[in-house]
């Protein structure tokens, strides 16, 4: 973006790290840390956080993966593995994936990708990590006091009426956390509308913000009813109100049109942060603006809008009317289009680029071919009578661990990547950081693709004992694990060493456009010096390239 | 014994296997294609526009096509629809079990799955059926969700406590296949499994002549009837001018106070006897205590298959 305060320079005079006030040295003290307004801290305090859960919630999985090499009980027993499957869901769906990309580096970048100060609301920000944390600290409860074994879908009347474990302390942090969430879209959405700096119109806004703001939407929107939902397990629960239940006069049916309503578009959650992410790599490592803008924009918000219109697709086989399920699928067709569209304008920004192959591009092109073999499987499971005989079985867990993992843990990572010399200020080692990109590609597949082929042959999902035949695939499935495992812990490794002796980094390491860029690494608490002027459209690496050469010259 | 070697591709054993597979390759064959379509042109681009390459064209174009892009929105919308229509249209069979489909009752519970043939034998997680002939479950769950599936016959379909929901399948081939539960239902989810054994129809038919205790369910309701006092009322031979006449009423539409109408089905049949004042026929008064908690799942199929088989008079 040639966005600029003096559009004479776009390189910013770097006064080096240590000489320099910045929002890491503005303050040591641990108050300056938990009573901080500074959006970029409290990303941070996310980023500790979504961390801890993302090993925690590795951890069940692993112990699942190595229960599942046999097909007899071995490891723990069935009370424990149906525990650990229902910490592995919880943990990763509403602690980890939810607020990954949006409160990590959507709390980091959206206040200066739009050239602000900070949030619109910072103490509401600092309120919604609260609010997180505390929905965290209840559900870590319920995990260590006794476990809970729902499933993460907490199914009626199960949950309401049978389950003799900590349902509602977990529901509890559920709850609570939902609304870390719904005031983090309400900061992300008044922010976007009314903190954009000078002359930065919604066409000029890089696509990452298109994305926050898409997500936004369904976390104002949908969460309420999560909210909703769980709040009517635990009247059922508790006081023996029949809502789920048919003995008490309920519909269990109502329990998955509820739950679904918010948990569908939950996946659109999780997802388009990390389409946002990939948009914003893509052009910075071909040198080019994306091909078609306007289309991988306005396909964020299609996404967004079709995401409420299909939770009926889980409802195939549960006894929904015949009908409505005919109407559920053609519905679910439709979100392949936007998703479509994004897919053939990444791959077709690629077409005259001056590609170069750094980690967050290993990552983003990671995400195009496991996005689209998640996103293609969809239409698997969107076709009635092929969901009817996969449904419930392993097919499902591996597609949408190709959307969930895939899709939104490799756009993570690769933002993660891309932004890390912006938030620490320092490099990463490029060879360990591509190494375990591969690492985490390869073992990806190895570990999901074969729950594809034993999802077709019917292995159902949470079995934890299954018969013979189905044990060669899983023994390839937990193989494929231990890589992913590798590489996952190679990252969380050597970004704590980079802290230390990473090299430092300049203002701009991968002369990107944006105007996050065009600040010090590490920002200043203000972010800017100066309220940035936006002159022209976003990506324009033409112009970056040519005037760096020029400087380069002179 | 059910066939244990190693396989990827799961056994067809009914009428509706095959055509479930069908749409199923055409989607690997739509899929490989669209993967190896992006992959082969990430790869051509990676390569050709590596930044090393400087011999390349790098003139910039429009940047945007709109006739590209209409292009890979209807392409990808034509053959969503196509797999649309075809997924429902098996869907829609799948789910609608043709005439004279033979009918067997199924009572699922944590953790067992109980089956009751049209003459009255019972089994537990074991279903013997006849090759050739559609078959119709009708199920219920006395707990919680449960999912009766069976790979090899490419059918699912949850098992809801509180009403009835029912499949149907024609198998083509005799042997063993695996029953699943596939909605998780607590503990032993996984233990709750079973098996199919299809026979041939002589054989299923001298099968079902053994076993003990046999009593048809239609038998069983009548004699329920009797000793729930029902007949007091609702006396088989004619209308008692306290309710409405019962012979031939299963399937017909009937109307209700306040205007509506309902089908008589199953789930009808199960409401107007657990909480008969919750649906009350036009012209009648809510005279009718419930049974709620006085029948049990078993007993209820036996009382509305003696309902079902009351003739027109």
């Amino acid at each position: 973006m040639t966005a600029l305060v003096d559009p004479g320079s776009i390189t910013v005079p770097d006064l080096g790290p240590l000489s320099r006030r910045n929002y890491l040295n503005a303050g040591y003290s641990v108050r300056s840390w938990l009573l901080t307004t500074d959006h970029k801290r409290i990303a941070l305090l996310y980023l500790m956080s979504i961390t801890f859960f993302f090993m925690l919630g590795g951890a069940a999985a692993t112990l699942l993966r190595l229960d599942l090499m046999t097909p007899q009980a071995d490891l723990v027993q069935t009370e424990t593995f149906n525990k650990l499957f229902t910490a592995h869901g919880v943990i990763m769906v509403f602690f980890f994936l939810i607020p990954s990309i949006p409160a990590v580096l959507g709390n980091f970048l959206v206040p200066l990708m739009v050239g602000a100060r900070d949030l619109a609301f910072p103490r509401l920000n600092l309120l919604s990590w609260y609010v997180y944390m505390i929905g965290g600290l209840f559900t870590l409860y319920a995990l260590l006091a006794g476990g809970v074994d729902t499933g993460w879908t907490f199914y009626a009347p199960y949950s309401s009426t049978y389950s003799n474990t900590y349902v509602m302390a977990t529901a509890v942090g559920i709850f609570i956390t939902g609304f870390s969430s719904i005031l983090t879209g309400l900061n992300f959405i008044v922010t976007i509308h009314k903190m954009r700096a000078p002359g930065l119109t919604w066409f000029r806004l890089p696509l990452f913000i298109w994305s926050i703001y898409a997500t936004s939407i369904i976390m104002v929107l949908g969460t309420p009813v999560l909210a909703i939902t769980l709040l009517l397990v635990g009247l059922e629960r508790m006081l023996g109100i029949g809502i789920f239940d048919p003995r008490l006069g309920g519909d269990p049916i109502l329990f998955q049109h509820l739950f679904w309503f918010y948990s569908h578009p939950a996946v659109y959650i999780m997802i388009l942060p990390s389409m946002g992410v990939v948009s914003e790599i893509i052009p910075c490592y071909c040198r080019k603006r994306p091909f078609g803008y306007a289309f991988i924009g306005f396909s964020s918000f299609a996404i967004a809008v079709f995401s409420f219109l299909v939770w009926g697709h889980h409802l195939f086989v549960s006894g929904q009317s015949i009908y409505a399920g005919m109407v559920f699928s053609m519905l679910s067709y439709m979100v392949a289009i936007p998703s479509a569209v994004k897919v053939f304008n990444w791959t077709a920004s690629l077409h005259k680029g001056s590609i170069s192959f750094d980690t967050p591009m290993l990552y983003a092109l990671g995400f195009v071919g496991l996005f689209t073999m998640g996103g293609l499987t969809g239409l698997f499971v969107a076709a009635l009578a092929v969901d009817v005989h996969v449904h419930d079985t392993y097919f499902i867990v591996s597609h949408f661990h190709y959307i969930m993992v895939g899709g939104a843990v490799m756009g993570y990572l690769g933002g993660i990547h891309f932004w890390w010399p912006k938030m620490t200020g320092r490099l990463y080692p490029e060879g360990w950081a591509r190494l375990s990109a591969i690492l985490i590609f390869v073992g990806f597949n190895l570990t999901f693709f074969p729950q594809y082929i034993l999802g077709y042959l019917g292995m159902p999902r949470r079995y934890h004992v299954y018969p013979p035949e189905f044990q060669v695939l899983n023994v390839m499935s937990s193989a494929g694990a231990s890589i992913l495992g590798l590489g996952y812990f190679f990252p969380l490794t050597y970004l704590i060493w980079s802290l230390y002796y990473g090299k430092r980094a300049s203002s701009n390491p991968w002369r990107a456009t944006g105007l996050e860029w065009q600040t010090p690494s590490p920002p200043p608490t203000e972010n800017f010096v100066q309220t940035p002027v936006v002159l022209d459209e976003a990506y324009d690496y033409k112009r970056m390239d040519g005037q760096l050469a020029e400087g380069g010259a002179a | 014994m059910i066939d244990d070697g190693f396989r990827l591709l799961p056994e067809q054993a009914s009428t509706h296997a095959p055509h479930v597979d069908l749409l199923y390759f055409c989607l690997i064959g739509l899929s490989v294609f669209f993967t190896a379509l992006i992959s082969a042109l990430i790869l051509y681009f990676s390569i050709k526009y590596r930044r090393g390459n400087t011999k390349v064209d790098r003139t910039p174009g429009s940047g945007h096509s709109l006739s590209l892009e209409i292009i890979w929105m209807v392409i990808p919308f034509v053959l969503s629809m196509g797999i649309f229509a075809w997924g429902a249209s098996l869907y829609f069979s799948g789910y609608r079990p043709p005439a004279g489909s033979m009918e067997i009752r199924v009572v699922a519970k944590q953790w067992m799955w109980k089956f009751q043939h049209p003459n009255g034998r019972r089994e537990i997680n074991t279903l013997h059926v006849p090759v050739g002939q559609p078959v119709k479950v009708t199920m219920i769950s006395e707990d919680v969700i449960h999912s009766f599936y069976v790979p090899a016959f490419r059918v699912k379909r949850d098992v809801l406590p509180g009403s009835y929901a029912s499949c149907w399948f024609e198998a083509t081939r005799t042997g063993e296949f695996h029953l699943f539960c596939a909605e998780y239902c607590g503990t032993n989810h996984s233990r709750m499994i079973g098996r199919v054994i299809v026979m041939e129809p002589a054989e299923y038919e001298d099968w079902l002549g053994g076993g003990s205790s046999k009593e048809p369910p239609a038998v069983a309701g009548e004699r329920l009837f009797e000793e729930l006092r029902c007949v007091t009322c609702h006396r088989p031979g004619g209308a008692t001018g306290r309710c409405p006449p019962m012979a031939g009423l299963f399937g017909r539409e009937v109307k209700l106070t306040g205007g509506n109408t309902v089908i008589a089905d199953e789930n009808y049949l199960r409401e107007s006897i657990l909480r008969p004042g919750a649906k009350v026929v036009a012209g009648f008064q809510p005279l009718m205590p419930g049974y709620d908690g006085q029948v049990d799942e078993e007993q209820l199929i036996q009382l509305i298959t003696y309902i079902k088989s009351l003739a027109k008079p």
